[in-house]
């Protein structure tokens, strides 16, 4: 029998929970000012606007496409180079209130004009009006909401309410990094980011549900236990599973991360952070914001210290 | 172990394998052979960003629609009232949805019965009288509003598809969206500009007199515009054939005909080498019109104009009787075709804007499908060997979960119609994901329970049973979220969504029920001593 874990291995993880907690609150304050200061990079789909995807069939930079591209009728264009190989460039043109069906048409043809007809291939061109992205926003916002709303509801009807808030401060706790992650990073929000996010709050469901189902399972067997040790014990004896079912999820998200292109890319960045971060939640603070509510309310007929 | 129900169970799994197979079919083989033809439309489809193709939402501006309903009926109002004798009727449109009409007050009665009898949209919200006139303000009724609005998105819809289906498209996809938004979808096209010109052309053909054919004294203000003409700009294009504007030219703001009369138009060779003109046929009324006009009006220059732009301005020889005209232009081929598919399919009742645009490429397309395949079959293999190699033969059997969880997925996707997207994939990482995950814990926990010193009958029992609520709960909270996100969720999440909900059904079922059958048929045979995990 091979174990990543070997059996009976009890690491004290709940010893260092103020520390994990400062650090974890540390960097979502820190990852939150950052993205008070940066501002979230809403992509086309949310902002409005246009875009443009393309490869050159000669190297160029970002000057002589810019060059290219920027005449009287462009004023704010945004130009990026892709990573993976190629030499692939997105230019973006912020949402305006008219006439983003015609800005398409114009990159592509000073495109064409500049670097020839066969130097440069059109491979994606999107472009949305600021209507569209307002609803497009408002959907996935109450998407993201209600979908949250009903796991916690889930959870709450399940298991204990102290699991219920373990959960829900699990949940932020991801989200809320891997935002910022993003932020930091400079990945733009678009649907393709919200689904990706939306992976990353399922995952991260996923791992508390079975911690707190674990301890759930040892409290029951072990009325007169210490919450404490209960708790610990619970963590260690779920933390092959962790340890396992992250790494071969890795394997995949980093395999799309490496592998997957220009366009997942993104994706793939969301997740691999997310289930990093998720999985460091699942063993460092889950576990422990249960344990802190245990021990302020316990449950009727259970000793904590 | 019962064993009927082994045998029960190992026959549901096999039914359900080969039901997977047949329904996986018609995206393997094709063309299929006769007898499974029921099942031609039970493809999996690749979504646009795959395949490649021009995803549209056109908006009809309806407020617009119903601006040139209340102008129609204004026009109709003043000529009637004339046609019952009343003397300098005026009736004009007052707001979006209002119009004022204004008769001698000797004509109240007459306007009274016309409009009851003939207008019944319209309300009368105020009447005054003046200097000896009657002045009314009509209002279009909210229920006639709304009708004609509908009616607009409905005839852009039908009118969008006829020239989609004459452009000549595979597969399209035209759909109403909301109150007033169009989806169109057209995968695999190759020039998807062409195709927005065509799609979103208003297309309104109308004939005007030409009062001056050098029209820029006008035009740059020099010149006041005399009453009754407007000044319109002919077509032009530059060296690189892109259409833009010409000279100006003044003409009679009076429209003579529409394009309402045509009944087809037809590209024909011109009088040059490779040079093309569009000519129109128009039915009875159309051409006794048209007749009038011409014999009306011999000597003086017609101006052709779609949607404000003058494209030709013949001079009129003779009265032309048969109802036949010809525009003239320097079309190429292909613009030639799209102005007669727009002639025919007739005009759109209300101007259309592109509220959403998003194309990929063929290449793209296919680059994605091969890097999203490449990733997902080496990030795959990397999975099964880890599984094999960390849990022995429980990992071999999780590794046959798995892969049949990936042919379960596929085979109710094409069952469904679903279409793969990219974030349908991503869907299938993640439910992948959580089938390993499923896997885990019951081997877990199977070791744990061989730890305790159990037999291989108990451990496997105990720990499929322990590890179950785990694996339910998390599978059904991400499921309810799913559901959520297809009910509110827009494009590329719904697709995401549909691949997630079926993707843990399939992985429930697979990883849970299905490799516990292959346990409980060992222990049946008696053949299972020792667990290898």
């Amino acid at each position: 029998m091979i174990e990543i874990i070997p059996h009976g291995t009890i690491i004290d993880f709940l010893k260092y929970r103020r520390v994990t907690a400062i650090v974890s609150i540390v960097l979502i304050v820190l990852g939150m000012a950052f993205v008070a200061i940066r501002g979230i990079n809403f992509g086309i789909d949310f902002a409005g606007g246009s875009l443009v995807h393309v490869r050159f069939a000669k190297e160029t930079d970002t000057d002589a496409v810019r060059a290219a591209v920027s005449d009287s009728a462009l004023a704010s264009v945004d130009i990026q180079k892709l990573g993976g190989g190629g030499d692939e460039y997105l230019v973006r043109v912020p949402g305006t209130s008219d006439g983003h069906e015609d800005v398409t048409k114009q990159i592509t043809s000073n495109l064409a004009t500049a670097f020839g007809a066969d130097g440069v291939e059109i491979l994606r061109v999107e472009s949305v009006g600021p209507r569209v992205g307002e609803s497009l926003r408002e959907r996935a916002i109450l998407a993201v909401a209600f979908a949250t709303l009903m796991m916690g509801i889930y959870i709450w009807a399940r298991f204990e309410w102290r699991f219920g808030i373990g959960a829900g401060v699990a949940l932020a706790h991801d989200v809320l990094l891997t935002t910022a992650a993003l932020v930091v990073f400079g990945y733009e929000f678009d649907l393709t980011i919200v689904a990706a996010l939306l992976s990353v709050v399922g995952y991260s469901v996923n791992d508390t549900v079975v911690i707190s189902d674990r301890i759930r399972e040892n409290m029951a067997r072990d009325r007169r236990a210490n919450m404490h040790e209960l708790v610990n014990r619970s963590i260690n004896e779920t933390l092959s599973r962790t340890i396992l079912t992250t790494g071969t999820t890795l394997f995949v998200v980093l395999a799309l991360y490496l592998l997957g292109g220009t366009v997942i890319n993104g994706f793939a960045f969301t997740l691999l952070v997310g289930f990093i971060v998720g999985t460091y939640s699942t063993v460092f603070i889950a576990g422990s914001v249960v344990l802190y509510f245990e021990e302020r309310y316990p449950a009727a007929g259970r000793k904590v210290a | 172990m019962n064993q009927r129900s082994i045998l029960y169970r190992a026959l549901l799994a096999l039914g359900l394998i080969l039901l997977a197979g047949v329904y996986l079919l018609p995206s393997l083989v094709s063309p299929l052979p006769g007898w499974l033809s029921f099942l031609e439309d039970k493809k999996v489809s690749l979504g646009l960003d795959l395949q490649g193709g021009t995803h549209l939402i056109l908006s009809v501006d309806i407020d617009q629609a119903v601006r040139s309903y209340v102008d129609v009926n204004a026009e109709q109002l003043r000529r009637d009232l004339r046609e019952e004798g009343v003397a300098g009727p005026q009736v004009r449109r007052s707001g979006d949805t209002t119009a004022t009409v204004s008769v001698p007050e000797a004509s109240a009665e007459t306007l009274q019965t016309v409009l009851d009898e003939r207008f019944p949209a319209f309300a009368t919200s105020s009447t005054n009288t003046t200097d000896g006139r009657v002045v009314r303000e009509l209002t279009l009724v909210a229920e006639e509003i709304s009708r004609v609005k509908e009616s607009a998105v409905d005839q852009s819809l039908e009118t969008i598809r006829n020239r989609i289906d004459q452009f000549g498209v595979s597969e399209p996809v035209i759909q109403r969206q909301g109150e007033a938004d169009i989806l169109v979808q057209l995968p695999g096209i190759q020039d998807p500009d062409r195709a927005k010109d065509l799609i979103g052309r208003t297309a309104v053909l109308e004939f005007k007199l030409v009062r001056d054919p050098s029209g820029a004294a006008y035009s740059a203000g020099d010149q006041a515009l005399p009453a009754g003409t407007q000044v319109l700009y002919e077509l032009q294009k530059n060296e690189v054939g892109e259409r833009g504007r010409g000279a100006a030219m003044l003409v009679e703001s009076r429209t003579l005909m529409t394009g309402d009369v045509i009944v087809d138009a037809r590209v024909r060779p011109g009088e040059l080498p490779n040079s093309r003109i569009v000519s129109i046929d128009m039915n009875s009324r159309g051409a006794r019109l048209f007749e009038e006009i011409t014999g009306e009006n011999v000597n003086r220059q017609l101006a052709i104009i779609l949607d404000d732009t003058v494209y030709s301005a013949p001079r009129i020889q003779e009265r032309i009787p048969g109802g036949r005209a010809i525009i003239t232009g320097s079309f190429t081929a292909d613009e030639a075709r799209d102005l007669a598919i727009v002639l025919r399919t007739g005009a759109l009742p209300a101007p259309v804007s592109i509220a959403e645009e998003r194309t990929v490429g063929p290449t793209l397309g296919a680059d994605s499908i091969r890097r999203g395949f490449t990733s997902f079959v080496v990030g795959g293999v990397l999975v099964l060997v880890f599984m094999a190699f960390y849990y022995r033969f429980a990992g071999v059997l999780a590794d046959l979960a798995l892969v049949l969880n990936v042919l379960f997925m596929v085979a109710m996707l094409a069952a469904f119609g679903a279409t793969l997207t990219l974030p349908g994939i991503a869907g299938i990482v993640l439910t992948l994901g959580m089938a390993v995950d499923a896997n885990v814990l019951i081997n877990e926990r199977i070791r744990e329970e061989l730890r305790l010193g159990k037999t291989a009958r108990a451990a496997i029992e105990a720990g499929y049973d322990r590890a179950l609520p785990a694996i339910l709960d998390s599978n059904i909270t991400t499921f309810l979220s799913g559901v959520i996100l297809f009910q509110f969720g827009s494009g590329p999440i719904k697709g995401f969504a549909v691949t997630l909900c079926i993707g843990l059904v399939s992985s429930v079922f697979t990883a849970v029920v299905l490799t516990r059958l292959v346990y409980d048929y060992r222990l049946s045979r008696g053949t299972l001593k020792t667990v290898s995990i």
